[in-house]
Formats: structure tokens, C-alpha cells, sequence
């Protein structure tokens, strides 16, 4: 399948590293060499704890492949800063959601989901769907 | 009436007196917070005051507007998405109109203080930045001077309140008996509004 339709994956962060590592946890999951395109947003530019709203902006456009994104965040500023940047109205690429979503499992569910080629609102419902996988 | 260069000097008053107030914001926000609202503020007004010099925007609304974009982008931490709102909400509200009426300034603040409360969920009480703006938002019929009053006022009220948004909130009764680091910011940036209008509390 070519990677033109896929829906794209957005990971923001406070952590750097927590995004990067989300990200290729959920590719791998997904299968090796997975073509769904996921870019994590983690960090402020300066590389500490925070949000940055120039890094999300950025990775929504590089997994922009006209099928939409799906962001998923941690919380607090990361939350507030993709609705501010949603609310906006120009900042994101057209057909960018954010997903309620838990950010691990929900990251895991989007990635596999958007790598069978589902569209965005089924990629999202995956995504939300992880809030109900009880572990005990 | 208000025109574009009050509004500049709203945004450089504030930003003169988060500098100034950097340290103690940020050491309000070290028992219950994260030990960063001073100084992620002072980069973001500090950008604000950059971009209006650069660009000078020449409606009140396309000042705001700019101060909200940059507030957003550089702070790096809630506050940014929320003063951000704030300003940008305010500053769409005004339209395109050269000059404003204070009548007209009240009701665009007052929609940028609800989209506030809509973006992060808080209402009066929750000890949060809506607890000074509110009141100000309230008071601002009778002029600058009460507003800044008011909003310092509802700031120091949210001492003895407990935390329900943010992370405050997670210390739940810890967080009581410490004044709000938002609020008090907000209170900052009411205060600016008599400072440009020239303290004549207009």
C-alpha cells in the first residue's frame, strides 16, 4: 500500500524523550517498517520539560499525507497548547484532531489501526477505545 | 477611546512588570507548581514586546492578536496557551477598528476571559488565573484603576482556596494556604492597563 492516504501520528510530550520512545514503541507494535507516518513532539525547543508549540506544528506537517493527523498528548500544556493551536485555525494542517486518548496505549491503537489504512474518525475511535482496556 | 499604541503600551507595561516579578511568580509556583510560571512568562512577554517593535501592528485587535500568536508559541508551558487565548480571543473580538471604546475593550475581554475558562475548564474558585480575572473583567465598568484592584483582590482570595485544575490540584488540601502563581500574574496583567492608560486610572 502506498503511504499517500495514510493517516498521520502526532505525540506530543512534556519529554523529549518520552514522545521519541512512545513513538517508536507504537511503530514497532505496529509491525516493522510500518508506513504510518508518527513524529514525536516532545519538549521545548530549548530541549526541557514543557510544550513547544512550534515543534507540534511542525511534526503535524511532516505527517500530514492528506488523510488527516491525530494528535495525541500527555497533559497540562500539551492539552491547552494543541486546542490553542487548534482553535487558531491556520497553524495545523487541515484535517488535524486531538485525540482523547490515554497516551501510551492510545499511541499503540492509533499506530495500528492507521497502518490498515483507516481513516481518521476510525483511528481516533481506536485511540479512545484504549481507555477501556481494564489491566486488573 | 483605546487605540493601537495603548495597547502596545499594555503589552510593554506587562511585560516590564512580569521581569520585574519573574522571581517572585516563580517562587509562588514552587510548592505547587512546577517552579516556572516567572520565568516562562517573562520569555513569552519578552517576545511579545520583540514582535510589536518588529511589527507594529496598527489596530488594537491586530496587537493582541500578535501578543496571543507569540504568547502561544514561546512560553512553553500552560500559561502560554492560556494567556495566549486570552489575549488572541480579546483581540478577535475587537475586530479591525482603529480606536475602541473602554465599553467595547470590557465585552472583548470578557470573551477572551470565557474562552479562558472554556480551553482550560475552570471556573471561579478553582484557584486558578480566573479567580483575578473575573472580578477585573467585573469591575473594569468603573474604570482601570478598580479593575486592577479587583484583580489583585481576587488574587490574594485564593490563598486559603483549594486547587481543582492543574497540577496544584493533584496536592489537593497541600495546596491550600498558598497564594495562585495565574492569578497573581493575571493581577500583573490587569495592573498594566491603568499604567497605560497613564495612571490617571482611566
Amino acid at each position: 500500500m502506498s503511504d499517500d492516504k495514510l493517516v498521520g501520528i502526532v505525540l506530543v510530550s512534556h519529554s523529549a524523550e518520552v514522545a521519541a520512545s512512545v513513538a517508536e514503541l507504537a511503530k514497532g507494535l505496529a509491525g516493522g517498517g510500518t508506513a504510518v507516518p508518527v513524529a514525536p513532539a516532545g519538549g521545548t525547543e530549548g530541549g526541557e520539560l514543557g510544550t513547544s508549540a512550534e515543534l507540534i506544528a511542525a511534526a503535524a506537517a511532516s505527517v500530514d499525507r492528506g488523510a488527516g493527523v491525530a494528535v495525541l498528548t500527555d497533559l497540562g500544556s500539551a492539552v491547552l497548547t494543541v486546542k490553542a493551536l487548534l482553535a487558531e485555525g491556520d497553524e495545523l494542517p487541515a484535517g488535524t484532531r486531538l485525540v482523547d486518548a490515554p497516551f501510551v496505549e492510545g499511541a499503540v491503537a492509533a499506530v495500528v489501526t492507521a497502518s490498515t489504512g483507516a481513516d481518521l474518525a476510525a483511528v481516533e475511535a481506536a485511540a479512545a477505545e484504549a481507555y477501556t482496556y481494564r489491566k486488573v | 477611546m483605546l487605540d493601537a499604541d495603548f495597547f502596545r503600551r499594555w503589552m510593554t507595561a506587562t511585560a516590564a512588570s512580569v521581569d520585574r516579578e519573574a522571581e517572585r511568580l516563580t517562587a509562588l509556583d514552587s510548592p505547587i507548581g512546577d517552579a516556572d510560571h516567572g520565568s516562562n512568562l517573562q520569555r513569552g512577554f519578552r517576545a511579545v514586546a520583540a514582535a510589536l517593535e518588529k511589527e507594529a501592528p496598527d489596530t488594537p485587535g491586530a496587537v493582541l492578536t500578535l501578543a496571543g500568536r507569540q504568547l502561544i508559541s514561546t512560553v512553553g508551558g500552560a500559561s502560554g496557551p492560556l494567556y495566549g487565548t486570552l489575549l488572541r480571543r480579546t483581540g478577535k473580538a475587537l475586530g479591525d477598528a482603529a480606536e475602541v471604546s473602554e465599553e467595547e475593550f470590557a465585552g472583548a475581554l470578557r470573551a477572551g476571559v470565557d474562552a479562558v475558562m472554556a480551553l482550560g475548564g475552570a471556573a471561579p474558585g478553582d484557584k486558578t488565573m480566573i479567580d483575578a480575572l473575573v472580578p477585573a473583567v467585573d469591575a473594569l465598568g468603573d474604570g482601570f484603576a478598580a479593575a486592577g484592584s479587583a484583580a489583585e483582590e481576587g488574587a490574594l482570595a485564593t490563598t486559603p482556596l483549594q486547587a481543582r485544575k492543574g497540577r496544584a490540584s493533584y496536592l489537593g488540601e497541600r495546596s491550600i494556604g498558598h497564594q495562585d502563581p495565574g492569578a497573581t500574574s493575571s493581577a500583573l496583567l490587569i495592573a498594566g492597563l491603568r499604567e497605560a492608560s497613564g495612571a490617571s486610572g482611566e
